[in-house]
């Protein structure tokens, strides 16, 4: 394995991704990490120029709604989805900006 | 000697579209709902709910660009901008980084120095997040998504700005122009407009640029223009101290005038953008783009003109009337009605402006019918009520929308045009008041005044004023 992931990245990476990993899951994650690198370098091996960058997988363009509201109150069931509810309202630990 | 300083200011304003949905679902974008009314598994993030995009985003974001003389970029897309917070369902903002759809553009503003451009970065499109209200009986936080998803534009301007007065030019001017369009409202005390400053200081004549702090929250010009003068004083006490200018985000506390650093997020600068899978690119063709130049309503400038040349109004009137669309197209609506320019530029300069101002309101906000002031005139023009009552009535119109006619006729406020029953009042006002008649014929024209006073208040504030005149001195 041509890439080796530090600790500190990947505790940063685990900060971004607000995740929790045990030593063990850390170090499997680590080396998971550094093969999708190598991978990305075997890529990088093709000679692009030229090559327009692709920004989508499908051959698909202009998929447009009209602006005409179709959804009504559905309160009752998007709140289901809540971790707790108060006042019609989602209820989150508190944060302060 | 002091040491000289020069503030160089961006911008980043965030404009919420005036479409009837949302940017990616077909929630309402109305405000003011009680708290999640208008949600669905789009704008609420649930798990394989899929965007859509709506057309109209697209030729709002279109047609402020061309009016902001930007280059529109034909082939655009949107991307994924991540990061954690609760007025955030998706975890991600959709956003646009790479390919925005609108650069390289600039509007023109007055400065005491003479005209100035103050260029356009980029326009992109993007959705605006929750509102997440503090809950002091719980210690918990409320979220509502009402207002998630709900479209948005942001406009990043050049660093091209100087001074506070610049700063609120160019606002002012982007203002005129989105709503002119239709694009948005525009109001800063609701939201639907929202500027972010960027802000650096550096010494008169340095080429480099200082450090530069972003400042959020500011809600009015007003907070704007404070924020702008005391971030400067600031920053420059900094330097003065020998002391460095820190790169971060500021909230302004405008009762306070003061900004404090915003405790920053977890590496809150690495958003870790990337194209987003679920949207796929759209491509704006040169006659979409023609179409929507065509379909351009008319904008200040052409409309002032107009203004100059088809109505009999003075030049300042139609100056003042086109600096906002609200008031230009109450103007027109009403002149159509009633065909007296002259009258309703009047009643809309004095009368309205000086209520907005008195209510400590927005110009925005004025909300009465075109019909019923034409009523007003009608009813002022043809001598049906006087003056003071037609202020009067006006004021009611201001706050309450109401019929004229149908309140005028209810009140009882016409005015008295009946010659009989008039000089029947004023001959007794004049047997009453013989010292004022003396007077007037010793030569005091002043006495006159009274007997008209005396008249009024017998007849209820409702005579004609003028008729009260004549009659009086003919029977004098
Ligand atoms: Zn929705």
């Amino acid at each position: 394995m041509a890439n080796i992931i530090s600790d500190e990245t990947m505790e940063y990476v685990g900060i971004l991704a607000k995740l929790e990993l045990s030593e063990e899951e850390k170090k499997q994650a680590e080396s998971d990490m550094g093969r999708m690198l190598d991978y990305i370098d075997k890529l990088n091996e093709l000679d692009t120029t030229g090559v327009e960058p692709m920004s989508h997988v499908f051959p698909v363009n202009n998929v447009f709604r009209e602006d005409v509201v179709v959804n009504g109150d559905d309160r009752e069931n998007i709140l289901k989805n809540a971790p707790g509810v108060k006042e019609g309202a989602f209820k989150v630990p508190k944060t302060v900006e | 000697m002091a040491k000289q300083y020069e503030t160089v200011i961006g911008l980043e304003v965030h404009v919420e579209l005036a479409t009837k949905t949302k940017i990616f679902c077909g929630c309402s974008t109305e405000f003011g709902g009680a708290p999640n009314t208008h949600t669905c598994p789009v704008c609420t993030g649930m798990p394989g709910s899929l965007p859509v995009l709506n057309k109209q985003v697209v030729e709002y974001a279109i047609a402020v660009g061309l009016a902001t003389n930007c280059t529109i970029t034909q082939y655009c897309k949107f991307d994924r901008k991540n990061y954690f917070y609760p007025d955030n369902p998706q975890n991600y903002q959709i956003s646009q980084l790479y390919l925005p759809i609108c650069r390289n553009g600039g509007v023109e503003i007055d400065t005491p120095a003479g005209k100035k451009i103050i260029g356009i970065h980029e326009i992109h499109m993007e959705e605006d997040a929750g509102k997440l209200v503090h809950d002091e009986w719980e210690d918990c936080s409320l979220v509502d998504f009402n207002r998630s998803g709900v479209p948005l534009i942001e406009i990043v301007s050049e660093p091209d700005m100087r001074s506070a007065e610049e700063v609120i030019a160019y606002l002012d001017k982007l203002r005129l122009i989105i709503q002119y369009l239709g694009a948005s409202d525009c109001k800063l005390n609701e939201g639907s407009m929202r500027a972010d400053v960027n802000l650096s200081v550096r010494e008169v004549g340095a080429t480099e640029f200082g450090t530069r702090t972003e400042m959020k929250n500011l809600n009015s010009f007003k907070a704007i223009a404070r924020a702008i003068e005391g971030e400067r004083a600031r920053q420059i006490e900094l330097l003065e101290e020998g002391k460095q200018v820190v790169q971060e985000t500021r909230r302004w506390d405008d009762n306070k005038e003061y900004s404090y650093a915003m405790r920053s997020k977890e590496d809150a600068q690495d958003y870790r953008y990337f194209p987003d899978p679920d949207l796929v690119p759209i491509v704006i063709s040169d006659e979409w783009i023609e179409r929507i130049r065509k379909a351009q309503p008319e904008l200040r400038t052409e409309k002032l003109e107009r203004y100059k040349k088809e109505f009999d109004i003075p030049d300042y009137d139609a100056e003042i009337l086109t600096s906002s669309k609200v008031l230009a197209d109450l103007f027109e609506a009403t002149t159509e009605l009633c065909h007296k320019p002259k009258k309703v530029s009047n009643w809309l300069m004095v009368e309205t402006l000086r209520l907005v101002k008195e209510n400590d309101m927005e110009v925005e906000d004025i909300d009465f019918s075109p019909e019923n002031l034409a009523k007003l005139i009608e009813l002022a023009e043809s001598g049906a009520i006087n003056s003071s009552v037609a202020k009067e009535v006006f004021e009611k119109i201001f706050k309450e929308d109401i019929d004229p006619d149908k309140y005028v006729e209810e009140k009882g406020l016409k005015s008295v045009n009946d010659e009989g029953a008039l000089r029947a009042t004023i001959e007794k006002v004049i047997a009453d008041n013989p010292q004022s008649v003396e007077d007037y014929h010793n030569g005091k024209e002043k006495a006159i005044g009274f007997l008209v006073g005396q008249t009024m208040k017998a007849m209820q504030g409702k005579a004609n004023p003028g008729m009260v005149n004549k009659i009086l001195k003919e029977l004098l």
